[in-house]
């Protein structure tokens, strides 16, 4: 299939920016948000995000990185996989914990970071929010904020390109 | 990314350094609420022990249990064995009975790869020590506690390129001794060993190493690591040396050299230390000295190598 271009880097920027603002509106309390992005690219998103949310709320947001590798459940159907760092820069517990990544497909990854994320506490929610919902759940998990719905066949690859780790920011799809 | 860990002298520099950083991000997980990880859960690993080992097994144990694998402990004493039982009969009875990994220490160098490449068992297989062969993962946990200790945590994705490490005794029967040298000078350390001659292997000017019989020279020098093995009397069947008092006089460390060391130099042991004749206990309850970060990393590090060999899929 040809590659086409479904982001450009605009629609990318935007769709950050109104997950920011929805983050805000969905725990307008919450004193005690904290974002954790699942590498790669949801690290990089996440950082993102709440940078978008600190200037929206007008506060800083701790922003850290959750590797799921160790917790996931197709680790047996491929080559090993390398684990990735951990770091958590806020207490889990009782906080509002929003997952970030850039892709969401069958959820499976999602699973694995609820797993986890309650490993290293209790927190008092946990939200998710993704730049791409693409369809095709194997598991019963709904995201709570999402830059775009891009419908996709279950054959296509839907890639987040972002400047920090691909030099820009578009989604395509082949 | 390997089917088996049987030797340090089969890694590769990038390959060694990837399990270091596995072994960083498994010690990370062992400060969570939540030790347990679920990463092996179905996987049924056997420790298969024909030499004495406790320190060992009991770190291989934990490894296994914190990444949810079932462990059997298969001690050779009181066992089949003892009856008479072949290696490739315990082998293939562990195979019927599921076992994934297999563990193995035993007394004959080699041992591990016969199991590995016999076709006796599918399991993987991770050498725990063979003879005076090899011990990898003690190597490895050695690597890994000298660059933790030397880069904290910027410690990922680091060698020990430029640092000097001295091996100091037993090294004609130390497998610990085989497998640092393989594996640290592949990550970039230069090594040199340190021994009474009757105590150095015959071969030794095939081994990427300067080897001497002057410990106080070797101190002179500035090493950044002095690392003492263990004089390993059970496995001595003749005289080594005149006396335990001269080896300790010529050969151990005593507080007066460990004060002529760098102020920022690691002293490591093995374990089990024989204090007062290779290292004297000041010494080993010293700041400098890393006994038992060796012993906690152990554990972060054998995980890290059962995950290696036992969570991906199968090539064989």
């Amino acid at each position: 299939m040809p590659l086409r271009t479904l982001l450009q880097a605009d629609d990318v920027r935007r769709a950050i920016t109104r997950m920011a603002h929805e983050l805000v509106e969905h725990d307008p309390d919450a004193d005690r948000l904290l974002l954790l992005g699942i590498p790669t690219r949801g690290a990089v998103l996440a950082r993102r995000l709440a940078a978008e949310v600190a200037r929206i709320a007008g506060r800083e947001v701790p922003v850290g990185v959750l590797d799921v590798t160790l917790y996931r459940d197709d680790l047996g159907t491929q080559p090993t996989r390398a684990t990735g760092r951990t770091d958590v820069p806020a207490d889990v517990d009782g906080a509002t914990v929003v997952l970030v990544d850039d892709v969401l497909f069958s959820g499976r990854t999602v699973r694995a970071a609820l797993d986890a994320v309650t490993a290293l506490g209790r927190p008092a929610v946990v939200r998710l929010a993704v730049l791409v919902d693409r369809g095709h759940r194997e598991l019963p998990i709904r995201p709570d904020s999402v830059g775009r719905n891009l419908p996709s066949a279950k054959s296509e690859r839907v890639r987040v390109l972002l400047t920090e780790t691909d030099g820009r920011d578009e989604v395509t799809i082949e | 990314m390997s089917d088996h860990l049987l030797s340090t002298r089969d890694l590769s520099r990038d390959a060694a350094v990837a399990l270091l950083d596995v072994a960083e991000d498994m010690a990370d997980t062992q400060r969570r609420t939540v030790k347990k990880l679920p990463t092996l859960r179905g996987t049924t690993v056997v420790n298969l022990f024909f030499e004495d080992s406790t320190r060992t097994r009991i770190s291989f144990e934990a490894a296994a249990k914190r990444l949810s694998a079932d462990v059997i402990t298969f001690s050779a004493k009181g066992s089949s064995v003892s009856k008479g039982e072949s290696l490739q009969d315990t082998a293939q009875t562990l195979q019927a009975m599921g076992a994934d990994g297999i563990v193995i220490r035993h007394q004959a160098s080699g041992a591990a790869a016969v199991l590995a490449t016999s076709g006796w068992t599918r399991a993987a297989v991770v050498n725990a020590g063979d003879g005076t062969h090899e011990h990898p993962t003690q190597a490895l946990l050695d690597a890994f506690t000298i660059r933790k200790r030397r880069f904290g945590a910027g410690s990922r994705g680091r060698d020990l390129a430029g640092l000097d490490v001295v091996i100091v005794g037993d090294v004609l029967h130390s497998r610990v001794a085989r497998s640092n040298v393989w594996l640290l000078t592949t990550l970039g350390a230069t090594v040199r060993l340190v021994a009474p001659p009757t105590l150095l292997p015959t071969h030794i000017e095939s081994w990427p190493v300067e080897a001497g019989t002057d410990l106080d020279a070797a101190i002179a020098d500035g090493p950044d690591v002095v690392m003492m093995l263990r004089v390993q009397r059970e496995r001595m069947t003749e005289a080594f040396f005149p006396s335990a008092r001269e080896y300790a006089a010529l050969y151990g460390l005593s507080a007066a050299r460990a004060d002529r060391l760098r102020a920022d130099a690691l002293v490591m042991h093995p374990g089990p230390m024989n204090r007062g004749l290779e290292i004297a206990g000041s010494v080993a309850d010293s700041p400098r000295s890393t006994v038992l970060e060796q012993v906690e990393n152990g554990i972060a590090v054998r995980m890290a190598v059962l995950y290696d060999v036992l969570a991906g899929e199968r090539t064989a």
